[in-house]
C-alpha cells in the first residue's frame, strides 16, 4: 500500500472526489425518503376497510367497538414494544388508569366524552412520565419485573380504595353525555363503535406521523443499538420517556373508550389478563409495522369469539396452547403461512 | 412481635425453597420462565392427590412431591424449553405465560377451582410457647426443613463436582462446554432439580399459601421479586430477598391491611430502582 | 506546535480504575486543530477504554477532559456529540434494521437540531437533504442506499460506520481503528475517505495497521497498560528503540 495520506499530499488529481462521475446523476434525497414514507395501497385499503366496516356491518357494533377499542391499546404497546423496544407486562396500568380516571370524571366533574378522553389520556401520560424512570436501567428482566410491579399496586389500590373505585364489584352508575353534535350513545353501540374507530383511526394517523419524522426514526435508531444512537448526539433516556408517556397517553384513550361506552369500570381493566392478552395481540400482528395491532385485534377478538363459543371457561387453555406452539415455531411465521410447512431455520 | 418475625421467617423460607430454582435456571439458562408458579402447583396437588386418594401420610407425600415434579420438569425441559433458549426474551417470556394459561385451566377443569386443604399429621399441628413467643408447629417445621435445603443447595453448589460444573456453566455456556462440560445435561439436572424444588414447596406451603388453581398467577410476582432483587447469581442472595420479603409482607398486612401487598411491591419497585440488577450481583454476572 | 494556538482536545492526568485493575493511568494527551494523531499500543494497552473516556461511555475516577478550553469531564456522552467530539466504532455499530438513507438522515437531522422533531417527515429539510446526498455519494453508499444495513457486505459497512461520523460534523474525530476487518482490497476507499477529511479537523487514531499510521499520522502517543509511554512525532516514534522493543515484547510495558 503506498497512496501517501498526509492531508495536502493527495492531489485533485490523484484523489478524485468521490461522485465526480456520479454528480450529474443526482439523488434526490427528499424524494427517496419519501417514497419510504408514502402510504402503500394497503394501507389505505386497511383504513377503508375499517371505515367501511361501520357502515356495512351494524349489527356487530359491539364487537366492532370491542375491536377498535383492542386495537388502540395494542398501537400503544406496539410503539414502545415494536419501535423503542421495552418489553412491559403491566401495559395494563395505563389502560386501567385512563378508564378509571374516564369513568371518576364522568360520574363526578362532567359527563363530555371528549373532555373525558382527553383528561382520561392526561392522566395516564402523568403515570407514564412519573413511572418512566424505571424502565430506563437495567435489564429486560427488571422492566418486566417493575412494569408487573406498577399494574400490580394500581390493582392493589382500586381493590382497597373501593370505596372511590367500586372494587371488585365495579364503578356503576356512569352516564356518559352525547357527543359533539347531539350523538347520544344509543342501545345498539353504533355511536360508540364509530366513536371508537375515530379516535383510533385519528391515532394510527398521529403514529404513522410520529414513526416517519426523525423523532420516530431515532426510535428505531436507539431500538437497534442504543450506543450509536447516542453517539449520534441522541438522547436516549428523553427519548424513551417521551415515548413511554405518548404510548401511556394512547393506551390511557383505549382505557377511557372502554369505560365511555359501556359505561362501567372495574378492577379487571387493570387485571394482568389485559397486559398478556394485549401483548400477544401485538405479537399476533406483529410488532413494529404499526398496523399490527389492528390485525391482531381482529383476529383475537375473532378467535376469541370463536373458541369462547365452544368452552366459555376455558378459553385460557386455548389462548395458552396457541401461545406456546406460536412461540415454539417462531411468531415471524405466523403472517407468512408458506413458511409453515418449512423446517425452523 | 416476635411471633410475627418467626411468621415472616417462614414464610421467607418457604418462598425461597419456592423460588431458588427459578433463580437458578434463569441464572443458567438466561430464560424468564414465568411459568414456575406451576410446577409449585403440581407439587401442591400431587400432595393432595396422593394424600386422598393413596392414604399416603403427609410426610410420605413430600419426597414424592419433588420427585414427580422434578420428573416432570425435566420432561418438560427436554422438549419444550430447551428449544425456545436461543429465542428473544419476549418470545421466553409468551411462552412461559401460554404454558402457566394452560396449567391453571387444566387443573381447573379437571379437579375444580375450590381451595385445596391438606390435612396435617397431628404432630405438626398446635403451638409451641416460649417466653413471649409463639411458635406455630408447623410453621418451625417448615423452616427447618427449608434451611436444611438451603445448606444442601450450597453445600452443592460449593462443594461438588455438579456444583462447579453448575457454576461454571453460568458463568459461561460457552466456555463452559469448550472445557468438556456437558452443559446440556447441566440445563436438564438444574431445571428438574429447580422444578423439584418449587413442586416441593409448593407441597410445604398448600397449608400456609392456600392451593388452587390460581395459585401460580397469584404467586408468579413473589418468586419473581425474590430473585429480581436476590440476583441470580448465588443462592445466599434469594435467600436473603425471600426472608425480607416474607417479613415484608407479613408485616405489612398485620400493621396496614389495607395496604399490606402494596408495600410489597412498592419496596420491590424502590429497590428495583436503586439497584436495577437486584440487590446481590457478583461482579461480572448477566 | 504554535504555542498560541488552544488545543482543541486535551485531557490532564486521566485515570480510570475498575476495582483494582487500572486501565487508564494518569494520561494527559493533547490534540491540536487540524492534528493527524495516532494512537497506538500493544493490545490491552488502554486506548479503547480511553475513547471510551473521551467520549463519555465511561467516567473517569480522576482528571479531566477539555474540548476547546471546555471541562466536559461531567458531561453526558450524548451532549459532547453535539459539541463536535465524534467517534466510530472498531467494531461496527450501526442500525440494522435501517437504511443507509434514513441513518444517515437520521444522523445530519440530530446534528442541525431536528432530532426530535415528530410532526416532520424525515429529510423534508432541504439542507438536511443535501448533506444527506453529499455524504451518499463521497462515500459510496448510494447505490445501496434502499437495503437494509443489515443486509450490506462488510466493506459498505464500514464506510458508513465512519460516515455516520462525519455527519455528525465533528471538530474532533475519534477513529477506533477504521481498517479493521477490511479486507485488502477495500481498505483503499477507507484510507481516501480519511484524506479528504477536511483539513482543520482534528483526527485521534486508534491503529494496529502500521502502513496507515505512518502515512496518515504526523503525530503519535504510545499508550502501554495504560499510560503514555512514548509521544513524538510520527519519524521520531517510527525509529525509537523503546517502542520497538514495547511491540516486540523485549521491552517492559
Amino acid at each position: 500500500m503506498s497512496t501517501p495520506l498526509r492531508p495536502g499530499a493527495a492531489t485533485p488529481a490523484a484523489v478524485p472526489p468521490a461522485g465526480a462521475a456520479d454528480r450529474s446523476a443526482g439523488i434526490d434525497v427528499r424524494q427517496a425518503l419519501r417514497r419510504d414514507a408514502r402510504w402503500r395501497w394497503w394501507e389505505i385499503a386497511l383504513l377503508a376497510a375499517l371505515a367501511a366496516s361501520w357502515f356495512g356491518l351494524p349489527g356487530h357494533a359491539l364487537l366492532g367497538n370491542e375491536i377498535a377499542i383492542l386495537a388502540l391499546f395494542a398501537l400503544s404497546l406496539d410503539l414502545i414494544l415494536g419501535y423503542a423496544g421495552i418489553v412491559s407486562l403491566g401495559h395494563a396500568a395505563f389502560f386501567g388508569v385512563g378508564a378509571y380516571g374516564a369513568a371518576l370524571f364522568a360520574k363526578h366533574v362532567l359527563p363530555d366524552p371528549l373532555v373525558g378522553l382527553v383528561v382520561a389520556m392526561a392522566a395516564a401520560a402523568l403515570l407514564g412520565l412519573l413511572t418512566s424512570p424505571l424502565i430506563l436501567r437495567g435489564t429486560d428482566l427488571t422492566r418486566l419485573m417493575v412494569t408487573l410491579g406498577v399494574a400490580a399496586v394500581l390493582y392493589e389500590l382500586a381493590n382497597r380504595f373501593d370505596q372511590i373505585t367500586g372494587g371488585a364489584d365495579g364503578l356503576q352508575g356512569v352516564v356518559i353525555g352525547p357527543l359533539p353534535g347531539g350523538l347520544e350513545f344509543d342501545l345498539a353501540g353504533r355511536v360508540a363503535w364509530g366513536y371508537s374507530l375515530a379516535v383510533l383511526v385519528l391515532a394510527l394517523l398521529l403514529c404513522r406521523r410520529l414513526v416517519h419524522s426523525p423523532f420516530g426514526t431515532g426510535l428505531q435508531a436507539l431500538r437497534d443499538n442504543r450506543l450509536r444512537a447516542s453517539a449520534l448526539g441522541l438522547n436516549v433516556n428523553a427519548r424513551l420517556v417521551a415515548v413511554y408517556a405518548i404510548a401511556a397517553a394512547l393506551a390511557g384513550a383505549a382505557g377511557a373508550l372502554l369505560a365511555q361506552t359501556t359505561g362501567f369500570a372495574s378492577l379487571d381493566v387493570l387485571d394482568f389478563h389485559r397486559s398478556a392478552d394485549v401483548m400477544l395481540v401485538v405479537v399476533i400482528g406483529g410488532a413494529g409495522w404499526l398496523w399490527g395491532g389492528v390485525l391482531g385485534a381482529i383476529a383475537f377478538k375473532l378467535l376469541h369469539d370463536l373458541i369462547a363459543s365452544w368452552t366459555p371457561q376455558y378459553w385460557t387453555f386455548w389462548l395458552g396452547l396457541f401461545l406456546v406452539v406460536l412461540m415454539l415455531v417462531g411468531r415471524e411465521r405466523l403472517l407468512r403461512p408458506w413458511t409453515w410447512w418449512r423446517r425452523a431455520p | 412481635m416476635l411471633t410475627l418475625l418467626f411468621d415472616g421467617i417462614a414464610y421467607g423460607m418457604l418462598l425461597f425453597v419456592l423460588a431458588v430454582g427459578l433463580a437458578v435456571t434463569m441464572g443458567l439458562m438466561n430464560f424468564i420462565n414465568l411459568a414456575h408458579g406451576a410446577f409449585a402447583m403440581a407439587g401442591g396437588y400431587a400432595t393432595v392427590l396422593l394424600m386422598q386418594h393413596f392414604d399416603l401420610p403427609f410426610l410420605a407425600t413430600l419426597p414424592l412431591a419433588f420427585l414427580i415434579t422434578a420428573a416432570a420438569g425435566a420432561l418438560m425441559e427436554r422438549t419444550l424449553y430447551r428449544p425456545m433458549y436461543a429465542k428473544p426474551h419476549l418470545d421466553q417470556v409468551l411462552f412461559s405465560i401460554g404454558l402457566v394459561f394452560m396449567a391453571v385451566a387444566a387443573v381447573d377443569y379437571l379437579l375444580g377451582s375450590q381451595q385445596q386443604f391438606v390435612k396435617l399429621p397431628a404432630f405438626l399441628q398446635g403451638r409451641l410457647d416460649f417466653e413471649a413467643v409463639g411458635i406455630g408447629k408447623y410453621r418451625l417445621f417448615i423452616v427447618v426443613v427449608c434451611a436444611l435445603l438451603a445448606l444442601a443447595l450450597q453445600w452443592v453448589l460449593a462443594r461438588t463436582r455438579f456444583g462447579s460444573r453448575l457454576r461454571a456453566a453460568v458463568d459461561d455456556p460457552r466456555v463452559a462446554s469448550g472445557l468438556g462440560i456437558n452443559v446440556n445435561r447441566v440445563f436438564l439436572l438444574t431445571f428438574a432439580v429447580g422444578s423439584g424444588l418449587a413442586g416441593l414447596g409448593g407441597a410445604l406451603g398448600a397449608e400456609v399459601l392456600g392451593l388452587d388453581p390460581t395459585f401460580p398467577l397469584k404467586f408468579m410476582i413473589y418468586f419473581l421479586i425474590v430473585v429480581a432483587v436476590g440476583g441470580t447469581s448465588s443462592v445466599t442472595g434469594p435467600l436473603v430477598a425471600a426472608l425480607l420479603l416474607g417479613i415484608a409482607d407479613v408485616a405489612g398486612k398485620y400493621y396496614a391491611p389495607k395496604i399490606g401487598a402494596f408495600i410489597v411491591y412498592a419496596l420491590m419497585i424502590a429497590i428495583l430502582l436503586w439497584r436495577p440488577q437486584g440487590l446481590f450481583v457478583r461482579k461480572g454476572a448477566r | 506546535m504554535n504555542a498560541v494556538t488552544q488545543p482543541l482536545l486535551e485531557t490532564r492526568g486521566l485515570v480510570r480504575r475498575f476495582g483494582g485493575l487500572v486501565a487508564t493511568s494518569d494520561v494527559s494527551l493533547t490534540v491540536m486543530p487540524g492534528a493527524r494523531h495516532a494512537l497506538i499500543g500493544p493490545n490491552g494497552a488502554g486506548k479503547t477504554t480511553l475513547i471510551n473516556l473521551l467520549t463519555g461511555v465511561l467516567e473517569p475516577t480522576q482528571g479531566q477532559i477539555l474540548l476547546k478550553g471546555d471541562d466536559i469531564t461531567a458531561l453526558a456522552a450524548h451532549r459532547r456529540v453535539g459539541r463536535g467530539l465524534v467517534r466510530t466504532f472498531q467494531i461496527n455499530q450501526l442500525f440494522n434494521q435501517l437504511t443507509p438513507l434514513q441513518s444517515l438522515a437520521l444522523a445530519v437531522s440530530q446534528r442541525r437540531g431536528q432530532g426530535a422533531r415528530w410532526w416532520q417527515p424525515l429529510g423534508r429539510d432541504a439542507a438536511v437533504a443535501r448533506r444527506v446526498e453529499e455524504l451518499l455519494h463521497e462515500y459510496r453508499l448510494a447505490d445501496v442506499m434502499h437495503q437494509r444495513t443489515a443486509q450490506l457486505p462488510y466493506g459498505k459497512r464500514r464506510l458508513l460506520e465512519i460516515a455516520l461520523a462525519i455527519a455528525g460534523e465533528p471538530r474532533v474525530l475519534l477513529l477506533d481503528e477504521p481498517a479493521a476487518g477490511v479486507p485488502e482490497g477495500e481498505r483503499q476507499e477507507i484510507f481516501d475517505s480519511l484524506a479528504r477529511l477536511p483539513a482543520d479537523v482534528a483526527v485521534l487514531l486508534i491503529e494496529h495497521d502500521m502502513d496507515l499510521v505512518f502515512n496518515f499520522a504526523t503525530r503519535v502517543t504510545v499508550l502501554v497498560s495504560g499510560a503514555v509511554y512514548a509521544e513524538g512525532g510520527v519519524d521520531e516514534i517510527a525509529n525509537d528503540p523503546r517502542v520497538k522493543a514495547v511491540y516486540l515484547g523485549q521491552g517492559h510495558g
